[in-house]
């Protein structure tokens, strides 16, 4: 069987900022490959580093963020060996971005209409304005938003519209690789679940590639097929979703992340949270980042940074199953 | 379309204001300048003049309202008394006559201060940690804190005393008739130079670093990055999506540095002894010339209420959340 | 063996931490080159002011010696044309300015924070009275209402002039506290001095505006900043009490004197650049203010690229 390329590949990517504190490192060695025709998930707690990676990834790091180490690779090209002109045109026309929320992502002053049409029309120069007026119709079609709102500004359109225009923004290129920064964050419950709807629909139809960073656990293992756990910067586990119930080996994290989830059917299941708070990324604490927090730690837990094991063939950063007395 | 209502309505609630405070103020101050005033023309009026000074400043009148209503009268009916220091030239020829002056010098180099600046200021931010980015500021920062009539000394002085390249005073070569002639329009052009300049120099730096900051508070905002990431041309983006944006709190303070810029222009005319409405003031105020006191202190008023009318009007035109009344 | 700390030591500690304590909020200022070299520009003129009559050689108003004189060894600045030493008026003016200057500048932040503070945070008609006045006096233009003023009250001082300067500029650093007590009302800790029974004055006076001190800060300077220019065109155009000393005046004196078509640049270029440099000084360190209250306008430090860019193994 002849090896797919992969969409996305990330080889030990590290991204680091400049603090008065001396350099952070948001995200650390992480490591992925992502196909097409899949949705991964990507899920960490605020200030995890899942929106820094997603930045780096498209290459808009900003405010003295760099990438420290690593590369990444996007339909085989690495990304930080393009020049600006290249990157410009790679960019969007092969990979894209959903914003979080979209309320700050569409210009103010400017239609709806012009905003879409300046994707065409700085891609393209030959494209007359009339045929990426039409594109735009056809673009409202696909998020299924009335193409009467095309003349509308902004703050005339509902989060929810205002969402589903910035993802008809993302996809009007046809790029093979979209990124989704927590694009339901900022919605109400019922909305969610109607732009999530027409994500998997989109997804279905178009076959792309998307990478869905969310801090919403349930949401994330809902929609994709593939989760990367990030924790501190690192990547603690990745797993398929379907692997994702309680009876399954997991890293800690993850099981925390589980007992946290209300689900509407379940049985007496105490729900609980994880005591603690996230780490400090400027003061990590030694050995695993998670050990504070961890009820399974023990003393190497303390000492040594996990290396990436397979457990169940699932890539995991955990002490825990690599002794033979490892597993709950 | 409320906003404009709302602007509207400020106007005319602010005229209301000015044309009262200037009937107000005369009559408030201690010391009571009327009577002294008209002790001082005692002997030089002709009973008829006096009697009507006595009408408009309230001497010996009953009520305060009679007296604002034939204030009100007199005003709308352009019948704004006679001057003092030039009796008997009714006030409304003389500001007829310095007006335009003002409004030529103040509106042309209000207009080149404001497109020059917020070009400059759009230009640094952009090319931020450049050459200019680093002293333009800091230049603008110093003209900023001189007075503007010290730099307009400085001017005559060198430009004027020193190396003659420009007239030091008046707004045209006395020795020249008036009539639409090359000769009359290079004259004002040449008189209108060092003054124009010294306007234009003290609001520049208010423009440039007022855009700067704007543009650097929009060139953070997400919609920039959005644009940046689905491939807007530099051009577009920095014109579209920043400058577009970041002009309009530009807007906002410009009704304030108007305000700025006429203060300016009285004390710039003085020095130049140009013939504007700034220096009719300051010579009415040095002879007690109330009338025109009077009078060219509400039209500089008016003219400011009119100038920020216009551009609270353009404002609305600007951004679409204010037109189509959004949040 | 430890050293036993002593009690002298102890005290020493004590002090220098106070010490150091009293000059952490001045920290600010140092960051910047720029506000730096304003703060000390300031502080030379503070001190000019304070010790006047030890710094300057004669008596401002004296008029006993040579007239017309350029800059000699007895007078650095030369005289005027009635034989007054314009370095001793240039050190006393410097006094008045900066007295007038910063009296007015926080008597109109004073007034500012009134107006502006109790219109954020009332809101409803009184928001509405207060704010359409503020609007008024900022629209106005100020100068001319001030010469108006000046006109029916015949000359006066500079402080009064100080006065009326504060009485009418106040309405700039109103509408900037409005907006800010605006968005600091609507936050939590003030929900909870409602709850907690606080009155109203109570909760201005000691939640809001210590929350805004940088702001005012600001807004102190590009005040003082502000009568500084206004009292020097007021006296400049011959409204003010000629026989005061204040840079204005020395520049009124020297053009009603024909100063400039005499060359005698002497007489009017040192007012103006001690009025360019205290308003500059202001500038600079409104500047380290502005860098606090507004993160976004940091300027970008020179910094070497750490990242790596290009492709490798």
């Amino acid at each position: 069987m002849e090896e797919k390329q992969p969409v996305l590949e990330l080889q030990n990517v590290s991204v680091g900022y400049d603090s008065p504190a001396g350099m952070v490192q948001a995200v650390n060695d992480v490591t992925l490959k992502i196909y097409e025709n899949t949705i991964v998930g990507l899920i960490g707690e605020s200030g995890s580093g899942k929106s820094t990676l997603g930045n780096a990834i498209m290459r808009l790091l900003k405010n003295n963020a760099v990438l420290t180490s690593g590369t990444i690779k996007v339909l085989g090209k690495d990304i930080y060996s393009l020049n600006k002109n290249e990157l410009r045109k790679f960019r969007w026309s092969q990979m894209s971005m959903v914003f979080q929320s979209a309320m700050n992502a569409l210009n103010p002053v400017l239609t709806v209409e012009e905003q879409i049409l300046d994707v065409f029309l700085s891609h393209d120069k030959n494209m007359s304005k009339t045929e990426a007026k039409m594109k735009a119709k056809e673009l409202m079609d696909i998020v299924s938003i009335d193409p009467r709102y095309l003349r509308s500004y902004p703050h005339e359109l509902s989060g929810g519209m205002r969402q589903r225009v910035v993802i008809a923004i993302a996809i009007a290129l046809d790029p093979k690789l979209v990124i989704m920064d927590e694009p339901t964050t900022a919605l109400d419950v019922v909305v969610q679940r109607s732009i999530l709807d027409k994500i998997k629909e989109i997804q279905r139809v178009k076959k792309y590639a998307i990478l869905f960073i969310s801090h919403d656990f349930s949401l994330v293992s809902e929609i994709a097929s593939q989760v990367a756990i990030m924790y501190a910067g690192r990547f603690i586990e990745v797993t398929d979703s379907k692997s994702l119930i309680p009876s399954e080996r997991h890293h800690p994290y993850t099981q925390g992340l589980l007992r946290a989830i209300p689900h509407l059917t379940a049985e007496d299941v105490t729900i609980e949270g994880i005591p603690g708070n996230p780490p400090n990324l400027v003061d990590l604490p030694s050995g695993c980042a998670y050990h504070p927090r961890c009820p399974f730690a023990f003393d190497l837990c303390k000492k040594e940074q996990p290396q990436i094991r397979k457990v169940d063939g699932r890539d995991m950063e955990c002490h825990l199953y690599e002794t033979v007395q490892g597993g709950v | 379309m409320r906003y404009i209502l709302n602007r509207l309505g400020f106007f005319i609630l602010s005229l209301w204001a000015a044309i009262t405070i200037n009937f107000i103020l005369p009559r408030m101050m201690p010391g009571s300048p009327a009577d002294a005033m008209f002790a001082k023309f005692q002997g030089q009026l002709t009973p008829a003049a006096l009697d009507a000074m006595k009408k408009a400043y309230g001497i010996g009148q009953s009520t305060l309202w009679q007296q604002y209503v034939d204030y009100l009268h007199g005003l709308f009916t352009f019948n704004w008394g006679l001057s003092f220091m030039q009796y008997p030239t009714p006030v409304s020829d003389m500001i007829r006559g310095s007006l335009p002056w003002t409004i030529g010098l103040v509106g042309i180099s209000t207009l080149l201060s404001v497109f020059i600046g917020t070009a400059l200021g759009v230009y640094i931010s952009w090319k931020r940690k450049g050459f200019l980015d680093n002293t333009l500021p800091v230049v603008s920062m110093i003209f900023q804190a001189m007075p503007y009539f010290w730099v307009a000394l400085l001017f005559v002085f060198i430009f004027g005393f020193k190396l003659n390249w420009f007239p030091m005073a008046h707004g045209y070569d006395p020795a020249i008739s008036p009539g639409f002639n090359a000769t009359y329009l290079t004259s004002i052009l040449n008189h209108a130079f060092l003054p124009g300049l010294t306007l234009l120099i003290g609001s520049l730096s208010g423009w440039i670093i007022g855009m700067r900051n704007n543009m650097m508070y929009t060139l953070g905002e997400d919609y920039v990055t959005f644009a940046e990431a689905k491939g807007v041309r530099t051009s577009r983006l920095m014109f579209s999506y920043a400058a577009r944006n970041a002009i309009l709190p530009q807007l906002t303070s410009f009704a304030i540095a108007i305000g700025n810029v006429v203060s300016g222009s009285i004390l710039t005319e003085q020095v130049f002894s140009y013939p504007g409405i700034g220096n009719q003031l300051t010579s009415a105020v040095q002879s007690q010339d109330f009338p025109m006191i009077q009078a060219s202190f509400l039209l500089i008023a008016v003219a400011v209420l009119v100038a920020n009318l216009i551009v609270d009007l353009l404002y609305s035109r600007l951004d679409p959340r204010i037109r189509t009344g959004g949040e | 063996m430890k050293a036993e700390l002593t009690p002298t030591s102890q005290i020493n500690g004590k002090s220098q931490n106070y010490f150091l304590k009293v000059l952490k909020p001045l920290r600010p200022f140092f960051s910047n080159g720029k506000s730096a070299t304003g703060f000390i520009i300031f502080l030379i003129f503070l001190i000019i002011a304070i010790f006047a009559p030890l710094i300057a050689p004669y008596s401002p108003s004296a008029a006993i010696y040579d007239p017309n004189l350029p800059p000699t060894a007895n007078h650095w600045f030369g005289t005027t044309n009635t034989g007054q030493d314009i370095y001793s008026q240039f050190i006393y003016s410097a006094r008045n300015t900066m007295i007038v200057g910063f009296g007015a500048g926080i008597l109109s932040t004073i007034i500012g924070l009134i107006f502006g503070v109790v219109a954020g945070y009332r809101g409803g008609l009184t928001d509405a009275i207060l704010s359409f006045i503020t609007n008024l006096f900022l629209v106005m233009p100020g100068l001319a209402l001030l010469i108006v003023i000046e006109a029916y009250l015949k000359a006066s001082t500079p402080f009064v002039n100080g006065l009326i300067i504060a009485m009418t500029g106040w309405a700039w650093g109103a509408r900037v506290f409005r907006s800010q007590t605006m968005t600091l009302a609507r936050r939590d800790f003030i929900l909870a001095a409602k709850m907690s029974g606080k009155s109203s004055l109570r909760i201005m006076i000691t939640e809001i505006c210590p929350n805004m001190m940088s702001i005012i800060a600001g807004n102190i300077m590009f005040a003082t900043l502000g009568a500084i220019l206004a009292e020097a065109g007021l006296a400049f155009l011959g409204l003010e009490d000629i026989n005061s000393t204040s840079w204005g005046i020395m520049l009124y004196w020297a053009s009603s004197n024909a100063a400039l078509l005499r060359g005698a640049w002497w007489w009017f270029v040192p007012p103006g650049i001690g009025i360019a440099l205290v308003g500059l000084s202001l500038v600079l360190m409104n500047f380290a203010i502005d860098q606090i209250t507004n993160p976004r306008l940091k300027t970008q430090k020179r910094r070497k690229n750490r990242g790596r860019k290009a492709a490798s193994a």
